[in-house]
């Protein structure tokens, strides 16, 4: 076989196997993707019952909690998916198999990265979809066609973050049982230290500052701004106590965020990698 | 002609030096053995050959191709078939050879053909479909090595590729690697199996703490040591004075030579007698003499592992006895994880 001129077909082809690989596994073992579009169905019923005989104007903005918990679950769905996705890279590294692919003459290993960013995004767009539709189902609204577009951007910008994150540490740490550790040990805290569950007003001072500073709560609040008003990313999307924040703001700190951490960790995965 | 040339490479873990200044040169076609026990260094070296591991030091060129500053290009040129077999449980045998492919850019057509010829070599036929999870040790180590051969490569390195299998897979193997030379393939193959290496290498290299202790075609490094080894018992487990006595014996005899005292082997004597002498009576006189009788006597052709004796002072068995509990192999693992 003659050496060959690597080029963007073959970037494609092998991100292309990659990313099928990984969703071979997923539909022989689909019990990831249940369990991540069972849990937040669960929440979204029992939260939602939770607090179904609030007082009216509980809540600013939004006629039922389920309304208000639509954004927070999916958010929350599309991010557990994500800090989810080094686990896959994690039993590569510890079983071998990625050894297989970093003897292979890949035209860049950037195929490893990007395939999990393909497939995160993918089974999370899946996740939220279900996510959204029993929202609707259960008459908690449905977003306007520009505020779908809001929805799925910060989506995407939110799973590139958390992947970035997730990969990175799937070559930082030891073993899969770290890295599993760390998932729990992160995975709720963040989850309540946001304005998925309540907004910030609801929020002792100290939990309001961590809440508005949390990535979570930046992807949270544009979405929950499409399902409860006609979008508009001039609108003030969420009252953080150093400041009003409007739906573009958010978007803009979440896309910083994420051009920050794919900055940061591709040191490490030229150096893992390379 | 030197198709591979490694000069002077050396690799250390933490505080454990792999490979110590280690040079060899492989010949375009040939079946070149890697042999040592466990923790010689051997899977180090196949990980430097294999790009997976970068030398401390040293040099390394494959086809006139630097290894350490063009890895990509040695990578379109080397199949490698692993120690420890990474198969992806879920992926049905087929499904994994059309994933590697692909990680090959190939083409479908050549892709297809590649695949379909190496199920029918490798007589994968019954089971290329069923999920890998379910394979046995030897189906496993016959898809991994036709997913080393999919692109064709000019080397093929393996790491101890017959370790644990039964006899049918690992017949079927060696054939499949006697043919690959014949077509003019370059095989590595590292092993601690003497028979694996002396039936198929055409030269090998001992490997020994990292070093390499001998170097040649099997036959030269047997020629080597010169006549027939002859392992002396004079009681089933001799004391190390017993056997130091008898050795001071042996070795005022002409004609005897190589006297090593085999600890591992309950203090026995190794040693080698010439060939042109009847020196096996004179031996019985002199023992007799000094009132020790013979419990065993056993001649032998010189094998590999005589040269290893020879070399080290142990034999490669010994060796590897030596080793278990003294190896982390955990710790060794997560060294060489990416």
């Amino acid at each position: 076989m003659e050496l060959k001129q690597y080029n963007l077909f073959f970037l494609y082809q092998e991100t292309v196997a990659l990313t099928k690989r990984l969703f071979i596994q997923l539909k022989r073992r689909p019990s990831t993707l249940l369990a991540g579009i069972l849990q937040p169905i669960i929440w979204l019923f029992l939260f939602g019952a939770l607090f179904s005989k609030a007082p009216e104007g509980f809540l600013p903005g939004v006629d039922s909690y389920g309304n208000f918990l639509g954004a927070g679950l999916i958010v929350f769905t599309a991010f557990s998916g994500a800090l989810n996705s080094g686990l896959p890279l994690m039993f590569d590294r510890e079983f071998g198999f990625l050894n297989r692919l970093l003897v292979a003459p890949l035209a860049s290993r950037l195929s490893i990265v990007l395939s999990s960013f393909f497939y995160i995004t993918i089974l999370s767009f899946v996740q939220s979809i279900v996510i959204m539709i029993v929202s609707f189902v259960l008459g908690y609204g449905w977003p306007d066609f520009y505020g779908l577009g809001i929805v799925f951007t910060t989506l995407i910008l939110l799973v590139l973050f958390v992947t970035s994150i997730s990969l990175c540490l799937a070559f930082v740490l030891p073993g899969h049982i770290e890295l599993i550790a760390l998932i729990f040990v992160i995975n709720l805290p963040l989850l309540f230290a946001s304005t998925a569950l309540a907004p910030i007003s609801f929020m002792p001072n100290w939990l309001g500052w961590l809440a508005s500073l949390n990535p979570l709560t930046f992807a949270i609040e544009p979405i929950r701004i499409a399902y409860t008003q006609t979008m508009n990313l001039d609108v003030v999307a969420l009252h953080a106590p150093y400041g009003d924040l409007t739906c573009k703001s958010c978007i803009s700190i979440l896309f910083s965020l994420t051009v920050f951490s794919l900055i940061i960790i591709r040191p490490l995965l030229n150096r893992k990698l390379n | 002609m030197n198709y591979i040339q490694i000069t002077d490479i050396s690799k250390s873990y933490s505080d454990i030096q792999a490979l110590k200044d280690l040079s060899m040169e492989i010949n375009a076609g040939s079946l070149f053995g890697i042999l040592g026990p466990n923790g010689a260094g051997k899977s180090t070296l196949i990980k430097i050959l294999a790009t997976l591991v970068e030398p401390d030091g040293g040099e390394v060129f494959i086809n006139n191709i630097n290894l350490i500053k063009n890895p990509r290009k040695i990578r379109e040129l080397i199949g490698y078939v692993a120690q420890d077999i990474a198969l992806d449980k879920i992926l049905t045998g087929r499904e994994l050879l059309d994933f590697q492919s692909d990680l090959y850019h190939m083409n479908k057509k050549e892709k297809y053909e590649r695949i379909k010829l190496l199920i029918n070599q490798l007589e994968m036929n019954d089971w290329i479909d069923r999920k890998c999870g379910t394979y046995s040790g030897g189906m496993k180590r016959r898809i991994d090595l036709a997913a080393g051969l999919l692109h064709l490569p000019k080397v093929l390195i393996l790491d101890e590729p017959t370790v644990g299998l039964d006899i049918e897979s690992r017949n079927i193997i060696w054939q499949l690697l006697k043919d690959l030379k014949n077509d003019g393939m370059t095989i590595i193959l590292s092993s601690h199996y003497l028979d694996e290496i002396d039936k198929l290498a055409d030269s090998l290299v001992i490997i020994d703490d990292g070093k390499v202790i001998a170097q040649g075609t099997p036959s030269q490094l047997k020629n080597k040591l010169g006549g027939d080894r002859i392992t002396l018992k004079v009681r089933e487990f001799s004391t190390h004075e017993e056997s130091k006595k008898i050795s001071e014996i042996l070795s005022s005899i002409n004609g005897i030579s190589q006297i090593i005292i085999n600890k591992a082997q309950g203090y026995s004597i190794n040693f080698v007698v010439d060939k042109e002498k009847d020196l096996l009576t004179k031996l019985k006189v002199e023992l007799a003499f000094s009132k020790f009788e013979i419990f065993s006597l056993a001649q032998s052709q010189p094998s590999l592992d005589d040269v290893y004796l020879q070399a080290t002072g142990k034999t490669l068995l010994d060796a590897e006895i030596s080793m278990t509990g003294k190896r982390d192999l955990k710790k060794e693992s997560k060294q060489s994880m990416r």
